[in-house]
């Protein structure tokens, strides 16, 4: 049986009340539910705060660049399909610095599960704009106010992700069984997750989220797309929790005649097929 | 007599310009001959100047050379481009031309010959055949093999055989110069792309993700092609970033994993190097050179980038850089790049340029017997062990044994942040000097791998003419050339790049009177490196950056001027 014993990693070096800690505490509790051992698990981060969460949690861990979690993330992947593979963004990660791996890795649905600490500002560099900060945010680098945010949900509808939702890292116990959905799910899973910076955002704070978050009922039906893409402009007043867009597509990795016959890590080369080869260029 | 005839087709891109120079070099082949074919061609999909030249020879060829024996020419600019350089004919596509070279100019009606436009170019392949009365079943047998079984292959050798027969009938006797095909030895055919996408199937790699862009696209292509049948993947990614990033995910797995790029697309994969470098991955990256900076000559030819990868990334690691001499090495220096990126858990560059990638030679059939895959040091611990496994482990060799996520207990934590041996980030001094030092002293046990550079010629000679890379087969014809005159010269030449044979180099200067380098590039990259590892200044550098090829005869003029 797998328990928390086993995801006990090491000592945060988060500020206090960072809302990192709900996330952490969500995802643990998901890969537990899940039954997924440690070894199984390839957890792939980037740069940021979040990109420190491999090591507080346990699993293989691939900590790579600011920006780059997906590419690897992908890479392992295809190497070896029966990893379950979960890579955790910031929103500068994601959303700037990462923005193409998003847009393609969404579009060739790859089967991984991309969790993003959205705190809507930047952490680890110390307080300046990101690419999901609300309209007009006074930031050191953004005197003037920032410019109008990327839309997450709307822009992952759009490019193709077969998965989409957002969690809010002040409600672990509904965080968690999106965790759950998304590494369930065969596909891209993209959960944006609303994550109170306590250090450097003061306006997107967890009681501002409190009062406006809500989770989506029974009644809606995230297999429709035209209706997903219309509760995606939901912000504001009212900001909407769960699972926003589902669909089932094929696979990046379905698709590849190479996995069909198990992970490629496990593949033996035959030397005489190679000696086929080079009668074609005779 | 020796054979030593060159071939060159040319025309506006659109006319088939490369697929009658390839299989001409194909038939040239078959027969027995030695083939080195080179492609001049523009940014452009339509239109412009192209050119192919064939070169033959009864024994070696590794270079081009500039008298054309026949020249095919598909227009009117393909002839005045090229006649000054016309020592044989010219078979000219068309009716009338102002511009004549008189008795060797011949009007051939390819497109009525070929009875459709489309096949002109294989009208042209049999007229050229024809003049020097080569044995057309062997024409035939490469058409139909290229072509398949269906029409297009009927036509296509009825199309070559009507341009034969004409040329025979009404050129007989008009060169003087034959070619008897005779042995039926089992040459390949090969580019040097070819070779590296051959060479990266037979040691087993298993992943690339790459981004198209000349000159190395046509690697992507082949894996891709070949990807069902050997059970690898090759990913078009949305950019070089990503490329290179997906490599060194699929590597970290488990799997041998390559990308290949040229010069700007290696600008973006930088980043990526130095992650292989801090997470101790094993990578093979191509990297095809093409003048620059920025698009620079995108389809031509250049040395320029040796400094750049050598120095590619902040901060410093450990990393090897191999650059191909032949068609041939090609596919032996990718076979060796990926065992010594997994032995020393470290990124290693092909460095090539668009002359080798995209030129055909003539090699003996290759030995697969002889190919060895080495995985280094893989990690088989106890279960007790699985649970303390550490990835980056401090050894002496700088060498930690590998496991692979999911293949075991053991968790293989890496990190692009300074880390300890176990994974995790860190921030102490001691932790990160111990980390630096231990990634660096892999380059002792490395170096001792790199083979010395090649010595052509007398041991000891008054002029000595290094090179690396794509000029060797140029620069090695050139050597012959001199000592023919009675020059005193040999040739060093480098394909094994880094970690640098300082010794072995310094060694062959020392015992020279002249040494000049052979670059592709404007400032003598190779130079500033013998100078900086050996302390040794080069007499002078014969340089072309220009974009296009140095040609044997090219090289010696210029060393004919410089010191004799």
């Amino acid at each position: 049986m797998v328990t928390i014993a086993d995801y006990v990693g090491l000592e945060p070096a988060w500020c206090p009340g960072c809302g990192n800690f709900g996330i952490l505490k969500a995802l643990n509790r998901a890969l537990i539910e899940l039954e997924i051992e440690p070894h199984q698990l390839l957890l792939v981060s980037g740069i940021g705060q979040a990109g420190k969460l491999p090591h507080y949690s346990r699993g293989n861990i691939f900590n790579s660049l600011h920006g780059r979690p997906v590419p690897p993330a992908i890479g392992a992947k295809i190497a070896n399909p029966e990893l379950v593979v979960v890579a955790v963004s910031g929103d500068g990660d994601a959303y700037g610095e990462g923005g193409n791996h998003l847009l393609h890795a969404m579009r060739r649905n790859h089967d991984i599960t991309y969790l993003v600490h959205n705190n809507q500002v930047y952490g680890l560099t110390k307080g300046q704009t990101s690419p999901t900060s609300d309209l007009g945010f006074v930031t050191k680098t953004t005197p003037y106010g920032a410019s109008p945010p990327i839309n997450p949900i709307a822009l992952a509808i759009a490019g193709g992700a077969t998965f989409i939702a957002r969690g809010f890292a002040g409600d672990i116990d509904h965080l968690a069984e999106l965790i759950k959905g998304g590494i369930q799910h065969r596909g891209f899973a993209l959960i944006d997750i609303l994550q109170p910076c306590v250090s450097f955002n003061h306006k997107n704070t967890y009681s501002w989220y409190r009062e406006r978050v809500y989770k989506l009922g029974e009644d809606y039906d995230p297999g429709n797309q035209p209706g997903a893409l219309e509760k995606a402009q939901e912000w504001g007043d009212r900001i909407p929790l769960g699972v926003i867009y589902r669909v089932t597509r094929p696979t990046f990795e379905e698709q590849i005649p190479a996995l069909k016959k198990g992970p490629l890590v496990s593949q033996e080369l035959e030397l005489a097929k190679v000696e086929r080869l080079l009668d074609e260029f005779r | 007599m020796t054979i030593d005839m060159n071939f060159v087709v040319a025309g506006e891109a659109g006319q088939g310009v490369q697929l009658a120079g390839f299989l001409l070099a194909k038939v040239l082949a078959r027969g027995g001959y030695h083939v080195f074919a080179d492609q001049d061609y523009e940014s452009r999909v339509r239109g412009g100047h192209n050119f192919f030249r064939v070169r033959v020879k009864d024994s070696r060829v590794g270079a081009i050379a500039e008298p054309v024996d026949v020249l095919i020419a598909f227009n009117k600019e393909s002839v005045s481009l090229h006649k000054n350089v016309v020592t044989g004919v010219i078979i000219f596509n068309g009716k009338k031309i102002k511009d004549t070279g008189g008795d060797s100019l011949f009007i051939v009606p390819l497109e009525r010959l070929a009875g459709d436009k489309l096949m002109s170019n294989t009208v042209a392949l049999g007229v050229a055949l024809g003049l020097v009365e080569y044995d057309f079943e062997i024409v035939a047998k490469v058409l139909r093999e290229h072509f398949g079984t269906g029409d297009v292959s009927q036509n296509n050798i009825k199309a070559a055989r009507a341009g034969y027969e004409y040329s025979r009938r009404e050129y007989k006797g008009k060169i003087s110069r034959l070619l008897s095909p005779s042995s039926q030895e089992e040459r390949l055919l090969l580019t040097g792309n070819e070779a590296i996408s051959l060479g990266a199937i037979a040691v087993g790699c298993k992943f690339m993700a790459a981004y198209p862009m000349t000159p190395v696209s046509s690697i992507m292509e082949y894996l891709a092609a070949k990807s069902k049948d050997f059970d690898l993947v090759m990913v078009h990614a949305e950019d070089e970033i990503a490329a290179i990033n997906m490599g060194i995910g699929a590597a970290y797995a488990g799997v041998r994993a390559m990308t290949a790029t040229s010069g700007s697309g290696f600008c973006l994969m930088v980043e990526g190097l130095g992650l292989a470098g801090i997470t101790e991955t094993p990578l093979v990256v191509v990297e095809g050179q093409r003048p620059g900076p920025a698009v620079g000559l995108p389809t031509r030819t250049e040395q320029g980038d040796l400094q750049f990868v050598l120095h590619a990334h902040h901060g410093e690691f450990p990393r090897a850089v191999l650059a191909p001499a032949t068609v041939e090495d090609a596919f032996w220096i990718t076979v060796k790049a990926f065992n010594l990126a997994e032995k020393y858990q470290l990124p290693v560059i092909i460095l090539t340029d668009q002359h080798l990638a995209s030129s055909y030679t003539t090699v003996d059939r290759i030995d697969l017997s002889k190919v060895t895959i080495d995985r280094g040091l893989l990690f088989s611990g106890g279960e007790a062990e699985q649970l303390e496994y550490k990835r980056h482990r401090i050894t002496e060799t700088g060498i930690s044994p590998r496991a692979f996520p999911g293949q075991s207990k053991a968790l293989v934590m890496t990190d692009a942040d300074e880390h300890d041996e176990a994974g995790h980030l860190i921030e102490d001094a001691g932790m990160r000097t111990a980390q630096v030092q231990k990634r660096l002293r892999k380059l002792f046990s490395l170096k001792k791998e790199i083979d010395p550079p090649k010595l052509y010629g007398p041991k000891k000679a008054e002029t000595t003419l290094i090179g690396w890379g794509s000029t060797f087969g140029a620069i090695h014809e050139a050597v012959d050339i001199l000592r023919k005159e009675g020059a005193s010269v040999n040739m060093l030449h480098l394909n094994e790049l880094w970690p640098f044979q300082a010794e072995a180099v310094a060694d062959v200067i020392g015992r020279s009177h002249h040494s000049y380098v052979i670059e592709n590039n404007a400032t003598g990259q190779l130079a500033k490196l013998i100078r900086a590892e050996t302390g040794k200044e080069v007499s002078g550098r014969i340089l072309k950056y220009d974009g296009r090829p140095f040609s044997p005869a090219y090289i010696a003029e210029a060393v004919r001027k410089e010191c004799c």
